[in-house]
């Protein structure tokens, strides 16, 4: 085992775990600032790559799919805010759990459905095939791109939130709706447009995801069990957190993959265990109400 | 479109299977002639996990299954009753694999079972028949099962196992004094695999030089690949199944494996390398049961592809969907020599069958009742190379039916 192998092997890791938050961003928005535990973040990340393919395909162009896709299903997922969630505010946090829990099923079904169940094609777009040499190992140009876009979402993530008066809304919001309703803000219409956004993420997570897993109606099954883990291991609720975790369960990964690769998926889970025992609400979450 | 064919294909069954199944219901208060009719029919269960990471080679079993089912009952159905094929959705789970299969014995009264996608799935479907002596047929890949502890009387392995298959890929890819490479999924299947490809490999003089393990179903392997990368090898076996095969070969290929080394996999999918480009399974060298090719030069194949096409629109059989229809077809021609379902008299007439109906001649042998058959080596072609977008394989070898590959009984611990 050389130096280069393990830096080689680190820099993998650091690279899945920007995949990783790419992968959880959307479930931990939505759960941070709404309170919903989205169990349809999974299916939404596939129908997100679906999505992609399909405009893919009709435009020609791998950017085009990567541009509309999540424009089209963080409208979808408006339409899901505004018809089946908005009902269940104020009601038990299990009913939009179990809401998008079948949510969930639905859409894996439905894309059985129309794009049958069988895997599909997705090219890496040709500008952005081949590796580059990093001096300590070789790694594929396209894996590198999907870094420099998680690194330009979370930019934008943390100036829109922490640099702008609708940031300020929207974080006053997430601390205290009732106050804001009072002040005059139409809080209804600030979920729904941070709703759309975690699906965006989401869905643009799915387009990214494509051409190196390719596609199929389960590809988000393994999804929300990461994204999960991540965002709890975060804290839930804490974007820092999950950045923090994402790159943290992308290096255990990496490292295990090493020693003992049979261990690899086993490994986050492991991770999560332990680091509830130490700390119950995660690396960065705040202790909810009541405890 | 064929894609949705196979789906509905598999779940028409299931409702067909309900409504008769009401059907007989009503039959029984009001028209028992027809209850009686209903009883009649030969029922064959099929265990196979419709959904999941092996559901396109598990919906392409059902099809060729039900093509075997219709030729026999276009011909007037064995000793005048009909054929019916019990699909189940087993989920890739031996638990779920058990309790179908129980079911499909002890509430559906199946006269055998065919079936199930998975050398560890199998074993369980396997423990539920043969301690109720029912017939199985297994029709996916598999070591243990051809094992005295693991065999029976009622047992039957159609499929290749992957000692056979190991064997004559390791023939065509290992040169003496290479350094081989393994990356394998984490069951019975990849294990199976990897001892085969290292026994194979130790016979030729090749050395290991790195083994790999992935959990099953994996969707990330960018963090088993550097090992792979500087391990030096000259070529890679990748001895996993379903989607793994296609997302393990397409993330190395990513990293530049192929300019490094060449990638063998013991079995090379039809479905798996139509789920990717041409180019990123180009060049991978793998074994097959079947591959529609063959009709060139094997008349069987031809027919059988015929037939295939005729009942699906055109559409071509894979190398796990021909299981399909020769594990059944040949279950179905020994109950037709058999004249029924007498259990004890279809095993002795599944002993003494020699049938062609695919892939040339073929038998299962008496101590293991495993097929011996002919294994193909195939090669995927690049976009250039393909005449057209069926024409996925060019063919290295078709090395015929032999028990030289297979481990001798006394081996799997049959003895006298």
């Amino acid at each position: 085992m050389t130096v280069g192998l393990i830096a080689m092997q680190l820099f993998s890791g650091l690279a899945l775990g920007a995949i990783l938050i790419m992968v959880a961003l959307g479930l931990s928005i939505i759960f941070g600032m709404l309170g919903i535990v989205n169990f349809a973040h999974g299916a939404l990340f596939m129908v997100g790559a679906y999505a992609g393919l399909y405009v893919a395909s009709l435009t020609g162009s791998f950017w085009w799919g990567l541009l509309l896709a999540p424009l089209l299903i963080g409208a979808f997922g408006m339409l899901i805010e505004r018809f089946l969630i908005r009902p269940l505010y104020g009601r038990s946090p299990d009913d939009p759990l179990l809401l998008t829990f079948g949510l969930g099923y639905v859409l894996v079904e439905a894309v059985r459905i129309l794009f049958g169940t069988e895997g599909i094609p997705f090219s890496t777009p040709a500008e952005l095939r081949g590796v580059v040499n990093l001096g300590f190992g070789v790694f594929p140009i396209y894996r590198l791109f999907v870094v420099g876009v998680v690194v330009a979402v979370l930019v934008l993530l943390w100036v829109g939130l922490e640099k702008t008066k609708f940031g300020l809304i929207v974080r006053a919001g997430a601390a205290d709706p009732t106050i804001m309703r009072v002040l005059g803000v139409d809080i209804d219409r600030l979920w729904l447009v941070i709703f759309g956004i975690g699906v965006a993420i989401t869905a643009l997570g799915g387009v990214l995801a494509a051409p190196m897993r390719n596609i199929n109606p389960e590809m988000g099954t393994l999804v929300l069990a990461e994204a999960f883990v991540v965002t709890v291991i975060g804290g839930m609720g804490s974007l820092g957190g999950a950045v923090v975790a994402g790159l943290l369960v992308g290096v255990a990964i990496s490292m295990t993959s090493l020693f003992a690769p049979e261990m690899a998926t086993i490994v986050m889970f492991a991770l999560m265990a332990v680091i509830l025992l130490v700390r119950p609400n995660g690396l960065y979450g705040r202790a909810l109400p009541g405890q | 479109m064929t894609r949705k064919t196979g789906l509905s294909a598999g779940r028409g069954v299931t409702r067909r299977t309900a409504l008769a199944g009401i059907a007989g219901g009503i039959g029984t208060l009001a028209m028992p002639w027809v209850a009686r009719a209903q009883n009649d029919t030969i029922r064959i269960g099929f265990p196979t996990p419709l959904t999941g990471p092996f559901a396109a080679e598990a919906n392409d079993q059902v099809r060729s299954a039900q093509l075997a089912v219709k030729q026999f009952n276009d011909k007037g159905g064995i000793a005048g009753r009909q054929i019916e094929l019990l699909v189940r959705d087993d989920k890739l789970n031996a638990g779920e694999a058990a309790t179908r299969t129980l079911e499909l014995i002890e509430k559906d009264k199946v006269h055998a079972v065919v079936g199930a996608l998975s050398a560890a799935v199998q074993l369980a479907v396997n423990e539920v028949t043969r301690a109720r002596k029912v017939l199985y047929v297994s029709i996916s890949q598999s070591d243990s099962i051809n094992e005295a502890k693991d065999g029976s009387r009622y047992t039957f392995h159609e499929a290749l196992n992957p000692h056979m298959t190991t064997q004559v890929v390791a023939k065509h890819t290992f040169k003496q004094g290479a350094k081989v490479a393994h990356l394998v999924a984490d069951y019975a299947y990849g294990h199976e695999m990897l001892r085969g490809f290292k026994r194979a490999g130790e016979e030729i003089g090749v050395e290991t030089v790195a083994e790999v393990l992935h959990p099953f179903g994996a969707a990330e392997y960018s963090t088993f690949i550097p090992t792979i990368l500087a391990s030096g090898a000259d070529v890679l076996c990748i001895s996993n199944f379903g989607r793994d095969q296609a997302n393990s070969i397409q993330q190395a290929v990513d990293f530049g494996v192929k300019e490094q080394m060449q990638i063998v996999v013991p079995v090379l999918l039809h479905n798996q390398r139509i789920a990717v480009e041409p180019d990123v399974f180009e060049g991978v060298v793998g074994g097959a049961n079947y591959w529609w090719g063959l009709e060139e030069s094997v008349p069987s194949a031809k027919t059988f592809n015929d037939a295939f096409r005729a009942m699906y629109d055109g559409a071509l059989p894979t190398d796990y969907g021909a299981y399909g229809y020769t594990g059944v077809a040949s279950l179905l021609m020994a109950m037709e020599a058999a004249g029924g379902t007498d259990t004890e008299a279809v095993v002795d007439a599944l002993e003494a069958l020699k049938y062609d109906i695919a892939k040339g001649e073929q038998r299962y042998r008496q101590c293991d009742h495993q097929s011996v058959q002919s294994v193909l080596v195939l090669k995927s072609k690049g976009a250039g190379d393909m005449k057209d977008e069926a024409d996925l394989f060019e063919v290295v070898a078709n090395e015929p039916a032999s028990e030289e590959v297979l481990r001798s009984c006394a081996e799997l611990g049959y003895t006298g």
